[in-house]
This record gives C-alpha cells, sequence and structure tokens, in this order.
C-alpha cells in the first residue's frame, strides 16, 4: 500500500492514495467530484494506521452523513467501524445563526422589540455567514480545545467558489484590520471576533505552512474541471497555500473495445489528461479510477486505497436501456423543453445548479436552440470561471449576444459609481474613509447582485438566458438587505428599478423560469434538493429539471459502466418522482459540448 | 474641547457601503464627524447592532429608545446634551454646537452650489 515516489515520477500510476505527511488535509474542488468520498478514504486510512482522525466537513450541502452513514453534528462523533475516526459537520447556517443569537440574543427584553429586531436584520446579512463558517473552521484550525487529541483534522471543504472564499477570507480579513486607519470600518458583522486576531494569524500560518497543510485539489478528467482545479491552485497559491496535490477521481479505462460508448469516454479522458494545464502540470499527481458504484459506506472507502480490477466479466453483449426503464413516462428531451421556453417569446431562463453538472454549457445550448427557433437572445454568465466563452468556441451566430458577469470588473464598476455619487460630496478624509469600507467582502457581492439585476431586467425585451445565479438562500438574505436599506435611505432612495424588480420578476412564473441541473448521482442530487428548497423559500417554483450526462439513453455493455447506468436509474426516478415538477434528460455525448455543432447535438431529438 | 457621542442605527458600516444603494449623507455624516476629531474634539460613534451594551446602559437612550421607537436614531449629544435626533446633522450644526470654527477650506466640497443642502446662500 505503500508508494515509493520515484524523484521523476510525478503520477502515481498506483491505484492507491498517495501517502501524507501533515497533520491537515484538505480537499476542494467542485461538487460532486468525491471530495468527501476522498477525504473519507484517506481519513479512514490515516485511522486504520492506528492514529486519531478529525474529519470535518465545512460544506452547506455535505453528504458526509450519507458517506460514512452516521448521523453527525457540529461536536465529533465516533465512526462505526474504524477505530480512532471522529466525524463532525459544520453547517455555516446553524454557525450563523448561533452567532446572531451570541450577538443579539442578550438584548432580548432589555432594549426594546424593534431595537433587537433591526440589530437581527443587519446580522442576516451574506457576510454575517461566511463570517460565522470561517469562525467556526478558525476554532479547529488553530489548534484548540477541540483538536487537541487529534493527530490529524481532515477538512472536506466546500464546492470551490465557497472555499477560496472561506481560505481568501483569513488574509482578507488580516489585511482589512491591519490597513483600516479609521477603525470605524465595515467590520460590523465581524464585531464578535475582532478580539481573536491571533487566532487568525494562527489560522492564516498554518494554512500555509507546507509542514501543517496538504491542500488536494479533486477534479475529474475534463478539461473544463481541470481548468477549475487551475484556478483554484492558482489562487490559493497567491494565497500562500502552496503545498497542494492534484488527484483525478474517475479516470475511466475502457473494459471492452466493443463498446463505442466506452471506448469514446476513454478517449476524452486521455485527451482532457494530455491537455493538463500547465498550472497543474507540476503538482504530484494520483488518479483515481471511475467507480462502478457509489462511494457510501466504510468498506467501500476502504477499497478506494485497495481496490483492483475486481468488475466481473460479461458476456461482451451490449444492452438495450428499454429494459431498465422506470415505469414513469419517458422523460422529455432537451429540444422539448427548448420549444416550451420558446413558446412565451420573452423572459429569463436561469440554469442554476453546483458547480460542474453542466449549467453553462446547457445555457449555451438553450441559448442556440431558441436562436435556432428565430428568436435574439442574450447569454451571460455570472460563473465566476467563465467557460461560457470556451463552451461557445469562436462560433458566431446572428441573434446571439454573448457577455459575462466578471466580479472584478463589476466590483470596480461599482466601486467608481459609489466615489462618483457619494464621494464627490466629500473632503479628503471622508473619501479615504469611503474608500477603506469599499474593500470590504461585500462590495462584491453588492456589485454582483446589481449586474445580476440588470442582465434580469433585459428579460423584458427578449430572452436572457443565465447560467447561474445566487441562491434562493443568498436572495432572501439581499432582498431582506435591500428592504432594510430602503427603509434606512428613504429620504434618498435611488435604488435601481432592476434591484426593486428583481425579486418580483424572479417570482413571476411567466417571466422566468429556472432549471435546476444535476447530474445522475447521489451528491449532485441531493445538493439539487437543498437549492430547490433554497428556492421555494424565496417563492421560486424551478420550471424543470435537466438531468446531465446520464448514460441511461445510451447502449453500453462496457461493465462499469453498465453498473454505472443501472445506478442511475435510482437517481433518475428519485428527482421524477420526488422533485421534479418534470424532467428532462440529456445523454452524455462522445464529443465535448464545445462549439455551435456540439451544442446543437445536446439537444437532438433521439 | 467637547465630547460628542452618537447613537446610530444598526448600521454594519459607518458608511452604509454595504447597501443595494449608498445613501450619501452616511459618507458624508463619516466624513464631518472625522473632521470634528481632527478639530481635537473626543467624537464615539456608538451603532445599535454592535454596540447594543452601550444602549442598554444609558437610561436616556433607552427612554428615548423605548417611548419612539429606532426611529429616533441617531441621537447625538454633545458633552451629555441631547442635540439632535432622527436625522444625521450637517457639519454647520455640529461646529455650531461644539463651538468649532468653519474654515472655508474645511468645508466639505460639493458639486451642487456653494454651501451643500443648507440655505445659506
Amino acid at each position: 500500500m505503500v508508494i515509493p515516489i520515484a524523484a521523476n515520477n510525478k503520477e502515481n500510476r498506483l491505484m492507491v492514495l498517495p501517502p501524507t505527511f501533515t497533520r491537515n488535509l484538505f480537499f476542494t474542488g467542485k461538487g460532486g467530484v468525491g471530495k468527501t468520498s476522498l477525504a473519507c478514504a484517506f481519513a479512514i486510512r490515516l485511522s486504520d494506521a492506528g492514529k486519531q482522525v478529525l474529519l470535518v466537513s465545512t460544506d452547506p450541502a455535505s453528504n458526509l452523513e450519507e458517506v460514512l452513514q452516521t448521523p453527525l453534528s457540529n461536536e465529533p462523533r465516533s465512526i462505526a467501524g474504524v477505530t480512532g475516526l471522529f466525524a463532525m459537520n459544520i453547517d455555516p447556517e446553524q454557525a450563523a445563526a448561533a452567532y446572531r443569537e451570541r450577538l443579539v440574543g442578550p438584548y432580548r427584553g432589555i432594549l426594546p422589540d424593534d431595537a433587537v429586531q433591526s440589530m437581527e436584520e443587519q446580522f442576516a446579512g451574506a457576510c454575517t455567514l461566511e463570517i460565522a463558517a470561517f469562525d467556526e473552521f478558525t476554532k479547529l484550525l488553530a489548534n484548540t480545545a477541540t483538536t487537541l487529541q487529534f493527530d490529524h483534522v481532515v477538512f472536506d471543504t466546500a464546492p470551490t467558489g465557497h472555499t477560496l472564499r472561506l481560505l481568501a477570507l483569513p488574509s482578507a480579513w488580516s489585511g482589512f484590520l491591519d490597513s483600516n486607519v479609521t477603525g470605524t470600518s465595515c467590520l460590523g458583522p465581524l464585531a464578535g471576533l475582532q478580539d481573536q486576531r491571533e487566532i487568525y494569524q494562527v489560522t492564516v500560518d498554518s494554512l500555509c505552512n507546507p509542514e501543517c497543510t496538504t491542500l488536494f485539489l479533486v477534479t475529474r478528467p475534463e478539461r473544463s474541471a481541470l481548468r477549475e482545479a487551475e484556478r483554484s491552485s492558482r489562487e490559493l497559491h497567491r494565497l500562500g497555500v502552496t503545498n497542494q496535490q492534484l488527484l483525478v477521481n474517475g479516470v475511466f479505462t475502457a473494459a471492452d473495445a466493443r463498446d463505442p460508448v466506452a471506448v469514446a469516454m476513454q478517449g476524452r479522458c486521455e485527451e482532457a489528461l494530455a491537455e493538463m494545464p500547465a498550472g497543474l502540470a507540476d503538482l504530484q499527481r494520483t488518479t483515481i479510477p471511475l467507480s462502478p458504484t457509489q462511494m457510501i459506506s466504510v468498506e467501500a472507502l476502504r477499497n478506494i486505497d485497495s481496490a483492483h480490477d475486481t468488475f466481473p466479466a460479461t458476456d461482451g453483449r451490449c444492452f438495450e436501456t428499454t429494459g431498465l426503464t422506470s415505469p414513469t413516462a419517458p422523460m422529455a428531451c432537451l429540444n422539448q423543453l427548448i420549444d416550451d421556453l420558446a413558446s412565451t417569446g420573452r423572459g429569463v431562463i436561469l440554469t442554476m445548479g453546483k458547480g460542474g453538472v453542466g449549467k453553462t454549457t446547457i445555457a449555451a445550448a438553450i441559448a442556440v436552440g431558441l436562436v435556432d427557433l428565430g428568436h435574439s437572445v442574450h447569454l451571460s454568465t455570472t460563473d465566476p470561471a467563465a467557460h461560457l466563452m470556451a463552451t461557445l468556441d469562436k462560433n458566431q451566430l446572428e441573434n446571439l449576444t454573448v457577455s459575462s458577469i466578471d466580479p472584478v470588473q463589476v466590483t470596480d464598476e461599482y466601486r467608481r459609481e459609489v466615489l462618483q455619487h457619494a464621494g464627490s460630496q466629500l473632503d479628503q478624509d471622508g473619501r479615504r474613509l469611503l474608500e477603506e469600507d469599499l474593500r470590504s467582502p461585500c462590495t462584491e457581492e453588492i456589485a454582483v447582485f446589481r449586474a445580476f439585476a440588470t442582465a434580469v431586467s433585459q428579460g423584458k425585451d427578449g430572452f436572457v438566458v443565465l447560467d447561474t445565479a445566487p441562491t434562493g438562500h443568498t436572495i432572501l438574505l439581499l432582498d431582506a438587505a435591500l428592504a432594510y436599506h430602503r427603509e434606512i435611505s428613504r429620504q434618498t432612495s435611488q435604488l435601481p428599478e432592476s434591484v426593486i424588480e428583481l425579486l418580483p420578476r424572479l417570482r413571476d412564473p411567466s417571466f422566468t423560469r429556472v432549471l435546476v441541473i444535476t447530474l445522475p448521482e447521489s451528491t449532485p442530487v441531493h445538493e439539487a434538493v437543498r437549492l430547490q428548497q433554497d428556492l421555494r423559500r424565496a417563492d421560486i417554483e424551478p420550471f424543470s429539471w435537466v438531468i446531465n450526462q446520464s448514460l441511461r439513453p445510451l447502449k453500453v455493455c462496457d461493465p462499469v459502466l453498465l453498473q454505472r447506468q443501472q445506478n442511475e436509474q435510482a437517481y433518475v426516478a428519485e428527482v421524477d418522482a420526488q422533485h421534479a415538477k418534470r424532467t428532462v434528460v440529456i445523454p452524455w455525448v462522445t464529443t465535448p459540448p464545445v462549439g455551435l455543432d456540439a451544442l446543437r447535438q445536446l439537444s437532438q431529438r433521439s | 474641547m467637547s465630547r460628542i457621542v452618537i447613537f446610530d442605527r444598526a448600521l454594519c458600516c459607518s458608511t452604509g457601503v454595504c447597501g443595494p444603494q449608498v445613501d450619501p449623507t452616511l459618507p458624508r455624516f463619516a466624513a464631518d464627524l472625522e473632521w470634528l476629531k481632527h478639530q481635537g474634539h473626543q467624537v464615539d460613534r456608538f451603532n445599535l447592532a454592535q454596540d447594543a451594551a452601550l444602549f442598554a446602559q444609558d437610561s436616556l437612550v433607552q427612554k428615548i429608545l423605548t417611548e419612539h421607537g429606532v426611529e429616533c436614531l441617531p441621537l447625538v449629544f454633545v458633552d451629555q446634551q441631547l442635540v439632535s435626533q432622527c436625522t444625521y446633522p450637517s457639519r454647520e450644526d455640529l461646529a455650531q454646537w461644539t463651538r468649532t470654527k468653519l474654515s472655508a477650506d474645511m468645508l466639505p466640497i460639493v458639486d451642487q452650489g456653494c454651501c451643500g443642502d443648507t440655505d445659506c446662500c
């Protein structure tokens, strides 16, 4: 099981996990790439070697409970069947609620009700959520009482964007506290934390110390996933997290050369790996083979580290999936969905879902489909990875305009606008104070939110397809903040119409159609369920679910793919029966969906 | 020199930039307080969201809050005398209450008229 690492062989070809030497292990990557499974596999291996290990999930959509088949809380709990392994789950929303209560609670019944209420509103902001989550995270990383007894702390961290923000926070806040000359600035939600600066510093130091922390970038052998991993790698490197390793999960090798899907899939893996982005090429890399089954249960996880080719040989017959079809009506295809979307002649179409499920690709395919039906379409992305341009390649299409909401750019524009609008009446000191406050992390959130609102408002006149959107939770938080600010600044209310109208527009089913995008696998489906709950809390009802990259409509005979095809059934059936008002299934395609022709292929009638 | 104490609304930052739209009053007021400090006065600005304890400890603030609700904020005290409530006072008012000379070059730079929101000209 121990692999000698040859100095000039960066890739461990063996199907086992690389050895680890640091106390802290972090796993980062898009939802569904297998962070939780791999974090668990590492934690189990360390425990099996006699270590005391704490496994922590800070992912708001964690499926750690599902994977370990043990109910978890925010206190370490021992895991049956693995001596020395403890696990805990930090729910950022719960942490935020507790944090809010700690700050507001003591004044209930002391200050008048409306004063308490206005305090609560102030701590309902998005920043409170992040700060509270970070607070929990800091407690564990700064070697405090909770973790002292453990030899290793393994963090199954949240999907990329969230993780990055979480990890970016220490340096952001520390930098902010250092350079905040006036001491009065935008640290509102940090109020309860300011006396913990040393702990922040310990956290930052520990993250950046290669002898304390290893960061595993978990990715799939797909071009966009690898590019995303490169982006995270660079960003984390910039933040000082230098001890990085790459785990490529789900590398597929066809067992049966007669299966064209299997051969194509292997080809796509190989191509993607051959095009390894420069920023990842120098990292120590481990490839983990595509598993035929879900990595749920301790035994299955132990097998990641030891399993070799144990799939039963098949007789080589390829099966039609008709025999596997669930008793419900056959699922609709993407082209039927596009026809329905087209019937209103205008409005906003949002593709929502976790990273890596294909939001951008599907948004682009829908945009192209609507243009092909003769409509004018504006396609816009708020995906920070901005794959949209790559997805559309360089092909041009009349009646299709494409733009992206670049967080850095919109934040700069917003800063300039504020400085111009509010800063013009200020003297030099006042301007400096305002500039200081505009460096706060909230500024970006607000800037992106406004850019999103502007894009949505364009749906009055034609079709607007957006490949991602704030979650229902974010929308509600920002709406509360907005209502509040509308109230306090009533004398100078100059809110743009697009912002005021955003929520009513999103709630209007004849104006906005939300598509929940998922993959036919456990984590993506359960993340999508949470997303839908979130949206429903904001009174937004998804129009349809789209299950992407399904093997179900395909003819396969490779044993791994057959097994996976069978596993999909349960998830497709669950979506259709329990979650979705309507379900669309998009088959896995043999060529990467880049460029107009490949996008059109997604909506081809089967 | 005077001591100016402001019991402010629940804000997450003193300039209000966290909102979807910045209210220019807030950065202006924050700048005016900076100016007062530069004139040698002691300025303490308490925010309901962050400094609730100080609101709770002050019986007069408690009383006004209970009678008038959060609408009464901000409360401005100069040397323990309540001088203003409900609104953010202007730099001219602050100067007058603290008997501070308002020299020409200390005036805020404005783009509408010579004296901002007041009707002095």
